[in-house]
């Protein structure tokens, strides 16, 4: 075993700290030229290879071999400097994968470099009132009337709504195919007159979803990814480029740290909680968690740089990361005891006090439902982790 | 980067696997836990001769050069076939020899427990931790009783625990007695052993470095066991769940099983890695060693007691019976979590290396 990076990855470091105390010097700009700023220093990581690296030069990316060590070390030291990453969000993470995968050399040019530099931000249009986790029972309809998609339909749950340009959606266009055979993957404007928006109020009184709502809007015939009827298919698309990545980990790591000092900060007993027996206990139990995380994803980082599959461990990282997401806002909980009966202030706002470990206790919620519900994720480590049959109706495709 | 195992290391867990369930079959382990006996030759043999027990000895002193991270796997193997050793204490024992300053003791014993030609267990007892350690050792002889000491009728030599913290290996006599207690892990029986001046050497003066260092490989050694218990466990269940009919299909099919048993593979997938991770950090002598073998043996052990349970609620009625013997380790569960201290112990002590 050996956690180390390597000699060649520690070069490789000195080469990106130096680029960055060359080039990320944000304290020395005005805030009104700050956005300009960032754009011109993305391009510059990109020329020197290390932002965009999955995608072609011939679509403005750096298109470097796949090198999991070298991602994780860019990533590191990007996050010391506090410099800026690719642009965030469902476009690079979901559309353009998809679009390098099974786009037309049209769309790439039309997408991925709007797309990197910001000016595209992508709404992801999968749920509908009524389909969860059957996500395949979409029943938003789209029909070609002559060189257009005409659009009528809902979608809900739409990360980044408020800002979206643009929208990636599942469509039903083949009504007389079966369920998954008639869906189409269509990529539609969202400046339109057919289309309109209202903000989900969440549990948390904060909104970081959207509603769209389809009335005849259009978009063109050629905005298709893959052909109709595959749009099933193409929406499962992944890129394999530089994924393994131990970011959650250290995510994970940094709340497990806070918890820590939470139990600091608060007293019990007439004594610093933190030197409670059973407050003690239940910090050092989540931490037996929180290593086995770390270093499962450490485990996985390193069959992907060996290129070998890590197996069913990669199946259970999600769910486990919801886990301990629970028990950590358990233990918050009961440490804040009555602040806890304050509502907080909005994230960002200055002097907020142990009442905004509510954002946590509350925000831990929706991790049992993005992104495949914690029964589904269970289903998964189940059949396709431990090979027990399918569940009836699912095998039936109902 | 390298965090995950090598061929070399699976082949390591493959052979041990082959070797012990060769000759340790279901109905052999049987007739074992329904007898008296707390030493099982067969298995003992089989894995000594791969000449596992000295695996993490320097190649010098005739090892393999190995580290805790490929005695973790030999001891995960041996707790996945319910075997009952005492491997945990020869491997301690070697290592011991190994690091102790007492040229004597070593190039008396080391050879022989190494091979196996000696059988090696120990005897820590007390509250198990070494600050509870009570048999005090005067002019190379030991008096003091220890508890719960496995495979005791066959040990040639004890590591065993001194007054202050201390490590001695005690030599079988005419001054050793052994009482078999009752156990309630049959593949591990335990006894209660009194030595009345027996010959003993000093391998560790109360205290020293090389005390601790030996009791967080135990730590690891024992996580490595209930891992290996806790994935029998689920396997068991999960072969069961694909085989076992109701209402006309296999019971694996239903979601409410489907989702205990993923429950059951959350318990233990992750937890590997943190038994590789204790084990490495113990090989590379990292500072957060002991702090890592501590939580390591506490978080294992809770997820091995845990499966265990979920195993034979799973399986239903059969999972409760004496002779399908899921309750081997069941039973091996108990016994993983409170020796050498149970998880509560291991995590205050967590707590208290953390400076909290």
């Amino acid at each position: 075993m050996d956690l180390s990076y390597g000699d060649a990855a520690e070069a490789f470091r000195k080469d990106v700290r130096t680029f960055l105390k060359a080039n990320w010097m944000p304290q020395s700009v005005e805030k009104a030229d700050m956005k300009a700023y960032i754009a011109a220093f993305r391009k510059q990581a990109t020329e020197a290879g290390y932002l965009y690296r999955a995608i072609p030069k011939a679509w403005g990316g750096s298109e470097q071999a796949p090198d999991v060590i070298k991602a994780q070390v860019i990533r590191e030291e990007f996050g010391r400097a506090r410099a800026p990453m690719e642009v965030p969000g469902n476009g690079m993470n979901m559309l353009v994968p998809t679009l390098l995968e099974r786009g037309t050399d049209e769309q790439k040019a039309l997408f991925i470099p709007k797309t990197m530099s910001g000016d595209y931000i992508w709404g992801q249009g999968y749920s509908e009132p009524g389909t969860g986790s059957d996500l395949a029972s979409v029943r938003t309809r789209a029909e070609l009337v002559g060189d257009k998609w005409i659009i009528n339909g809902q979608k809900i749950w739409t990360s980044q709504g408020g800002k979206a340009t643009h929208m990636f959606a599942l469509v039903r266009t083949e009504s007389d195919a079966g369920k998954h055979d008639g869906i189409s993957y269509l990529l539609i404007d969202l400046d339109q007159p057919g289309v309109s928006r209202k903000p989900i109020r969440q549990m948390t009184g904060e909104s970081g979803f959207y509603e769209f709502f389809f009335d005849d809007a259009e978009t063109p015939a050629s905005w298709i990814v893959g052909e109709r009827g595959q749009g099933w298919n193409v929406s499962r698309t992944t890129l394999k480029h530089e994924r393994a990545s131990i970011g959650s980990a250290a995510m994970l790591g940094n709340q497990f740290q806070k918890l820590v000092e939470l139990a600091g900060e608060m007293t019990r007993n007439g004594q610093s909680a933190i030197k409670d027996p059973e407050v003690r206990q239940a910090l050092t139990r989540i931490e037996g968690w929180v290593m086995a995380h770390r270093y499962s994803s450490y485990r996985i980082m390193s069959s992907a740089i060996h290129d070998e599959e890590a197996g069913i461990i990669s199946m259970m990282m999600k769910l486990l990361l919801t886990e301990i997401g629970h028990d950590i806002a358990l233990a918050a909980q009961d440490l804040i005891d009555d602040e806890g009966l304050i509502e907080p202030e909005p994230a960002g706002t200055r002097g907020r006090g142990p009442e905004k470990w509510l954002d946590q206790i509350m925000g831990s919620l929706g991790n049992s439902i993005a992104g495949g519900t914690t029964n589904i994720q269970r289903n998964i480590i189940g059949e396709r982790g431990l090979d027990l049959p399918r569940d009836l109706a699912m095998e039936r495709g109902q | 980067m390298r965090f995950h195992l090598d061929s070399d290391q699976t082949a390591i867990q493959d052979v041990v696997h082959g070797a012990v369930s060769s000759v340790l079959t279901r109905d052999k382990l049987h007739v074992f836990i329904d007898g008296n006996d707390d030493f099982e030759p067969d298995s003992w043999q089989a894995v000594c001769e791969l000449e596992m027990a000295g695996l993490m000895l320097p190649e010098d002193q005739g090892g393999s050069g190995l580290g805790l991270v490929e005695a973790a796997l030999v001891i995960e193997s041996i707790g996945k076939a319910g075997a009952p050793g005492p491997f945990i204490g020869q491997l301690l024992t070697a290592i011991a020899l190994s690091e102790t300053d007492n040229d004597t003791a070593r190039s008396a014993w080391l050879k022989r427990v190494a091979s196996g030609e000696a059988v090696a267990t120990f005897a820590f007892g007390g509250d198990w931790l070494p600050t509870g350690w009570t048999v005090s050792v005067e002019d190379g002889k030991a008096s003091g009783e220890v508890r719960f000491v496995p495979s005791a009728s066959a040990a040639k030599v004890f590591l065993t625990g001194t007054e202050g913290g201390g490590l001695a290996l005690v030599e079988a006599s005419n001054a050793v007695s052994v009482t078999p207690l009752k156990s309630t892990d049959r593949s591990r029986p335990a006894s209660t052993v009194s030595f009345e001046e027996a010959t003993a050497h000093e391998l560790f003066p109360p205290g020293d470095d090389g005390v601790q260092r030996i009791f967080d490989a135990a730590l690891v050694l024992l996580a490595a066991d209930a891992l290996g218990g806790a994935q029998y466990c689920l396997d068991l269940s999960v072969e069961y769940a694909k085989e076992r009919k109701q209402f006309g299909q296999p019971i694996g099919r239903f979601q409410a099983l489907k989702h205990q048993l993923s429950t059951m593979a959350l318990n233990v997938e992750p937890a590997r890695a943190l038994v590789w991770y204790a084990a490495h950090a113990w090989d590379m002598k990292q500072e957060d060693a002991p702090r890592s073998a501590a939580l390591a043996k506490a978080h294992l052990c809770d997820r091995f007691v845990e499966v265990a349970r979920d195993a034979i609620a799973a399986h239903g009625g059969i999972g409760y019976t004496w002779e399908y013997g899921l309750n081997i380790w069941f039973r091996r569960s108990v016994f993983d979590r409170v020796v050498l201290g149970s998880p509560a112990v291991h995590r205050a002590r967590a707590a208290d290396l953390a400076g909290w």
